[in-house]
């Protein structure tokens, strides 16, 4: 797959209530968690963003509740995936079983600036930065993983079964 | 090798004849837990997978205690979706009106999770369950509708780190000081993907309450699961709420670890976590003058009756400060009524408290205390993320039980000792 778009870079220890605040949880429709995406990180995101950006996060990204809401907020957002110096377990998961693409690069977060273009062949693991000569390795997918996203999110894996 | 309680819980839920850390397994579920946030997602997914009946109704627990009583039409509409499910599934652990208590405190009072079960929960602070000797861990609503469909789950079996705690508590000093200082010093990933072991003299003979207001927080350091050896402490809890067979697991004496930290708890004041992560933790002596707008006891971490007897020794006789939104909520109806028979829900209204229904309500910035731009809380909670109680511009605070309370009464943060 090839993941293309602009970078919007954030910290460490983004939290799901950063990602989308517990005030709009009192729904799970897709458009209407991502109209508040990012609202308490970054207040006028969602107006920001075209379609296919990418997320930088640093150490941590998605950490604390288990709200699928936030990365269904962000893919319903229009954010193509999510790399991040480390990402919280629960959100780790939780991308795989619904099939938002994410990518762990230290290395990634030290050299991109916010705001640069970004593609990503995760067939090759592969980050080119347009305009660029830089060219970044991904860690690969725990072969797994890939199956999960392979077979389109954890329910279609074990019907798949 | 031999293995840690953790590895050998997961073992046990799976048909393989070994185990080790880093490993990719399939598992079986003994309970698996939604509440009205999570689970309406998961019984989406389960209907598009197809789900006719989930894989046994007596091993799925939905809890509406989030929203609840309903704010607003959308949280009742997702509560009347989830009573839908429940009713024609016929799910016997089912939780709303009357009957619902904050989803962490509520299941191991009523005896539905027990030693030795492994536990997921569409809930975070699933990891709860570990202060009983269960593996327990928060996952999403998928991994929830995969479970209630085929009783089982993937698993990384984690590595686990083992916390040696020794010493005799300070006054005032409870589990959830403890934990705080763990957090504190191993940050909010220092164990991300990992189990914590928390072992030790301090730990033989820490109270239940106080063992599972320190395995709710293991999610606050980025763990997988919190784990505590079961005991006697642990075999007196459960042996009168059971009603179906445990096992006591304890970890090999060559169990391995990935890390293994040693804590003087004789040397640990109070701990307060300062805005906007429960890591950034210090001792009260160092809080200095921080005016509060609101105390809030309560939640998963500390909304039991041992939390409600310490405030309320310590409101007896006293009263919150003028301007000061001091807010009481008794985790489950047991709690409640407990309160009640022993007077301490006179002392609160008697100290000019706001007794709140059980619900998680304000812990999650959701409704009945929410804060407004500039304010500031102090709560027994587990979180302070930006805008976690209310506006993304007002500020929480993370304490025990005393500590809030005495708060509550001088109007800034403070210890009871301030009182005497
Ligand atoms: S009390 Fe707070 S932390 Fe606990 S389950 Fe409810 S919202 Fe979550």
């Amino acid at each position: 797959m090839i993941y293309q778009g602009r970078v919007w870079k954030f910290g460490d220890n983004i939290d799901t209530d950063a990602i989308i605040p517990a005030r709009y949880l009192n729904t799970s429709d897709p458009g209407e968690l991502a109209a508040h995406c990012m609202e308490d990180a970054d207040p006028g995101f969602v107006g920001k963003i075209k379609a296919g950006d990418i997320i930088l996060g640093g150490e941590n990204f998605g950490c604390g509740s288990s709200r699928e809401h936030a990365p269904i907020a962000i893919k319903a957002a229009g954010i193509s995936c999510v790399i991040a110096k480390s990402f919280a377990r629960i959100f780790y998961r939780n991308a795989f079983n619904m099939g938002l693409p994410i990518f762990e690069s230290a290395e990634l977060f030290a050299a991109i600036k916010d705001s640069e273009e970004l593609t990503i062949d995760s067939t090759s693991g592969t980050i080119t930065v347009a305009g660029g000569n830089k060219t970044f390795r991904i860690n690969p997918i725990p072969p797994f993983m890939e199956q999960l996203i392979a077979d389109g999110g954890l329910m279609k894996h074990i019907m798949h079964k | 090798m031999g293995y840690t309680i953790t590895e050998k819980i997961l073992l046990a839920h799976t048909d393989l004849q070994n185990i080790q850390a880093g490993q990719l397994i399939n598992a079986r579920v003994d309970i698996a837990l939604g509440n009205d946030i999570t689970a309406p997602i998961a019984i989406k997914e389960f209907r598009k997978a197809g789900g006719k009946k989930v894989f046994d109704k007596e091993k799925v627990a939905l809890v509406l205690d989030h929203f609840t009583p309903n704010k607003d039409i959308n949280s009742a509409m997702q509560c009347k979706f989830v009573r839908e499910f429940a009713l024609e599934q016929n799910v016997t652990h089912f939780y709303e009106g009357g009957n619902v208590g904050v989803e962490h405190a509520l299941l191991p009072e009523a005896g539905i999770v027990l030693p030795g079960d492994l536990v997921i929960g569409a809930d975070s602070h699933t990891c709860t369950y570990g202060g009983l000797g269960a593996f327990a861990t928060g996952v999403g609503s998928t991994d929830f509708a995969a479970a209630m469909l085929i009783g089982e789950l993937w698993f990384k079996v984690p590595e686990s780190m083992k916390f040696i705690i020794s010493g005799s508590l300070q006054k005032w000093v409870s589990g959830k000081d403890l934990i705080l200082h763990i957090i504190g010093r191993i940050g909010v990933d220092g164990a991300l993907y990992k189990a914590m072991e928390f072992t030790g003299e301090t730990i033989g003979i820490l109270p239940m309450a106080d063992r599972l207001s320190m395995a709710n927080m293991a999610i606050e350091a980025g763990a997988k699961n919190g784990i505590f050896p079961p005991d006697e402490i642990t075999r007196e809890y459960v042996e009168k709420r059971a009603k179906r067979k445990y096992t006591f697991y304890s970890s090999d004496g060559d169990a391995e670890y990935c890390d293994v930290i040693e804590i003087d708890a004789g040397k640990i004041e109070p701990q307060v976590a300062f805005p906007h992560l429960p890591s950034n933790v210090k001792g009260i002596s160092a809080a200095g003058n921080v005016k509060i707008d609101q105390s809030l006891i309560g939640s998963c971490t500390n909304g039991r009756i041992e939390d409600l007897r310490i405030a309320a020794r310590i409101l007896k006789g006293r009263k919150a400060a003028a301007y000061v939104r001091l807010i009481v909520v008794p985790a489950t109806p047991a709690i409640y009524r407990q309160a009640l028979q022993e007077g301490l829900l006179e002392t609160f209204l008697d100290a000019g408290a706001i007794i709140s229904p059980p619900s998680c309500g304000a812990c999650l910035g959701g409704h009945m205390g929410i804060l407004a731009e500039g304010e500031r809380a102090i709560a027994t909670t587990n979180r302070n993320f930006v805008g976690r109680m209310g506006h993304p511009k007002s500020e929480v605070y993370l304490a025990n039980p005393a500590i809030c309370a005495a708060s509550a009464v001088l109007g800034r943060i403070a210890s009871p000792a301030e009182l005497a």
